[in-house]
């Protein structure tokens, strides 16, 4: 392993997930719901449509907002996408089964989970971190 | 009054996403990639959002209800059983082949990303199937 000096960024890492745990946490105290991306739109689309949805749709349009309003202040930083379209689609179907087999995703069980000291997110956290690196490693490293 | 907290919510998480690298799927494959370049940025991510949610799910705890005096909906399910680690392990596996997880594929679609809007449609029939499907895992 060498660490990727010219990409780390602690500070913007630290900055990012500090308002990502606030806007978690906000959600509990404030509203009393867990803020996880997947469950969120499992409710959204799965569930039979009713009034209970609407915070799910004030949510989800905050994150899609989230983009626009950057832009309309500065350039968005670099995105960076080298999976083919084909991957893309798989890894789509993986992660949308997934979630929602697991109940959770990087912030139901990752972000809220972990700091509600839930033993069960922090199994599927660690499951589906070791997963990532074990795929990354076949996809990067193994499988040529 | 929950609506609007719902709506800056997800603003806010959806800059956080931004701000920290976690919506450029190279930096999250940078992090995953632990025998190659590995960029250390994400556990940070993590380290901040626990650090600042921890201590509001603590201050939720000693609440009987939410601010907005609805109900704090604590998860219930305490099990470690198959479908959860099943679906951690299906849900790894896309994670790292795309290096895109549900939020930032929301974030990606809000910035007009035509490989952020594919993934995502992919994303929903994955969810779908699992609608169709899925009830049988957690059965057997």
């Amino acid at each position: 392993m060498t660490i990727d000096w010219m990409h780390f960024s602690p500070w913007s890492a630290l900055a990012g997930g500090a308002l990502i745990g606030l806007a978690a946490g906000g959600l509990f105290l404030l509203n009393g719901r867990i803020a996880g991306i997947s469950g969120i739109l499992g409710g959204l689309f799965f569930n039979k449509p009713e009034r209970a949805n609407i915070w799910r749709w004030a949510f989800v349009a905050g994150l899609l907002l989230a983009p626009v309003l950057w832009r309309g202040v500065a350039a968005l930083p670099a995105i960076q996408i080298s999976a083919s379209s084909l991957l893309l689609v798989i890894a789509g179907l993986l992660v949308g089964f997934g979630t929602r087999l697991g109940s959770g995703c990087t912030s139901g069980h990752g972000v809220c989970g972990l700091s509600r000291l839930s033993a069960r997110s922090l199994v599927a956290t660690l499951t589906f971190m070791a997963v990532g690196f074990v795929t990354v490693w076949l996809l990067q490293h193994g499988l040529h | 009054m929950g609506i609007v907290f719902a709506a800056i919510g997800g603003l806010v998480f959806g800059l956080g996403l931004i701000v920290s690298g976690m919506a450029n799927p190279a930096k999250v494959t940078g992090f995953l990639d632990l025998a190659g370049q590995w960029d250390p940025s994400l556990a940070f991510v993590m380290g901040g959002a626990i650090a600042v949610a921890l201590p509001l799910f603590w201050l939720a705890r000693k609440r009987t209800q939410a601010v907005t005096a609805e109900t704090l909906q604590w998860p219930q399910n305490k099990q470690i059983d198959k479908p959860l680690l099943l679906g951690a392990l299906i849900f790894g596996a896309g994670w790292g082949l795309a290096g895109i997880c549900p939020g930032p594929a929301l974030v990606l679609v809000g910035a007009g990303v035509p490989q952020g809007i594919a993934f995502t449609v992919a994303m929903l029939a994955g969810m779908s199937l699992y609608e169709l499907l899925g009830h049988r895992i957690n059965r057997s």
